[in-house]
This record gives C-alpha cells, structure tokens and sequence, in this order.
C-alpha cells in the first residue's frame, strides 16, 4: 500500500517511487489525487500538485504557470463540464514524473466530449465571448495534449527542458 | 482572496484583485464592476498588481465587463500584470481587446 505523503482539507494526495519497466530500470515517481466535484477545491489541488512536481524537479517557471495554468484548466473543465457539478461523482488526477517529463492526467466520470469540436477563441468573432478558453489556454502551455476515446480524461505532458 | 474599491481623487474606481481571479470568486469581482456602475462611475481600473493568477473564468469576467463597461459609455483599463498574466493576455489575444498599462498610478493619469 502505498503512503499517504500530504493531507489538505479534503483532499488527501497519494505518491509512490516505483519503477516505470522499459530497459535501464528507468525510475518515476506517481502521485494520485482524488479531488471532489466542487469548485472551491480546485486552488488548493493544483498548489499541492505543483508543490509536488517543484520538488521533483520541474522548472520553477513551469510549475508556477504551465503546469498551474494547464491543470487548473483541466479541473475546472472536469467538475463543471465534465461531472457537471454533480457531489456525487470526483475526478481523479495522476502525475507520473520522470527524469524526461511530466505527465498528468485528469479523469472525469462524465460522458466525455468531442476536443476536436472545440472552437478557436481567438478569432475575432469568438474574443469577446465569456467563455471556451480553457482549453486553448492548455494546448498552449503544455507540450503534448490526448484525450482518451470517450473524452473524459486529458493527459497533458510537460517536458523538461 | 478578496477585492478592494477605492476611488481615486481623479474620479477613477480602481478595484485591486488580491490573490487569484479565478472561476470561484469572478462573480465577486463582476459584482463590484456592475455595483460601481450603477453608482454612476465611468472610468474604472482593474488593479492586477497584487494577483499571482487569472484562469480562463477570470479572463472572461473581465470580457463580459469589458463590454458591459464600454455599453454604458464607461472605460475600463487593467495594470499591474506580471509576466506571467501579461503571456496570459498574448495567448488569448485578449491584449488587443484591453486597455494594458504597465502601472495604475500610470493608467488612473491615463483616463
């Protein structure tokens, strides 16, 4: 079992050293998040993962701001369109770090969306639109975006310079 | 997180955003804009100079009260951003959208 390394309110983050297989015995650090479907959590999620990936080594820069930016994004966008606020369904994340990058990955229990449907919001007719600039904003501050099949998970790598 | 009003001597509302301006408190922040309005005030600054981060929700409060500014025939100007909410900006092009200036004593002389 693995231990519990950090317990904030309501969210209580799990991580783990283990090897990642492949040859060379390449080594990783895994941590898992469960986070509720409320809105109010999501600051105190992103500070604890970033702190988190701070300490393992990703750039001081990336994690205050594209990591930051990138899975603030992506929580918001699992609790309210994803879980569509409903208190009965979480979202979970799991970060996967290695010595070349970090991987993160939200997961929603909703019915997933098509990305590809999601329309460009700098064009000069969408600017002045209130919303649909989440995802652009990950897209732009990560390096490689997937979405699964069904589109209720997101996986965002940073890579180290 | 929380919000401050002040008016300046010049007749200028400037509202500094302390922390975040995210999707849990941009309804706070619309609610301070939409208040000053009715109270008839015009030239109105978004004083971003103690705010470590805006998320998308945050950017788009600011758009909705952008228009809703310039329909009542009022202004509305942000500073104070650091680099990393200035990147924000550029990304979304939403640097061309805004009034920018780099400090608010600047801006508020700016009106």
């Amino acid at each position: 079992m693995p231990a519990f390394d950090g317990e904030l309110a309501s969210l209580r983050l799990c991580l783990r050293r283990h090897p990642l297989g492949g040859q060379g015995g390449r080594r990783g650090v895994e941590i898992f998040l469960r986070v509720p479907t409320e809105l109010d959590v999501v600051e105190e999620a992103v500070d604890l993962i970033a702190r988190h990936c701070l300490a393992l080594g990703l750039s001081a820069r990336a994690a205050r701001f594209n990591l930051r930016v990138a899975l603030s994004e992506a929580l918001s966008n699992a609790i309210i369109y994803g879980n569509r606020l409903d208190p009965s369904k979480y979202v979970d994340v799991r970060v996967l770090a290695t010595d070349s990058q970090v991987t993160l990955h939200v997961s929603d229990q909703g019915d997933g969306f098509d990305p590809s449907s999601v329309p460009d919001p700098t064009l000069p007719e969408r600017l002045e639109l209130e919303d649909g600039r989440g995802l652009f904003l990950i897209r732009q501050l990560v390096d490689e975006v997937r979405f699964n099949d069904r589109g209720n998970v997101i996986c965002m790598v940073l890579r180290r310079a | 997180m929380s919000f401050t009003v002040r008016k300046d001597p010049r007749g200028v509302v400037v509202i500094g955003v302390d922390g975040q301006l995210i999707v849990g408190n941009r309804h706070e922040l619309k609610q301070k804009v939409l208040e000053a309005l009715e109270r008839g005030e015009r030239k109105l600054l978004v004083d971003f100079s103690n705010t470590g981060y805006i998320d998308s929700s945050g950017l788009g409060a600011l758009v909705s009260l952008s228009k809703k500014i310039r329909e009542s025939g009022g202004e509305l100007k942000l500073a104070g951003l650091n680099e990393d909410l200035k990147t924000l900006f550029e990304l979304t092009k939403l640097d061309t959208l805004f009034t920018i200036v780099e400090s608010p004593e600047e801006a508020v002389a700016s009106f």
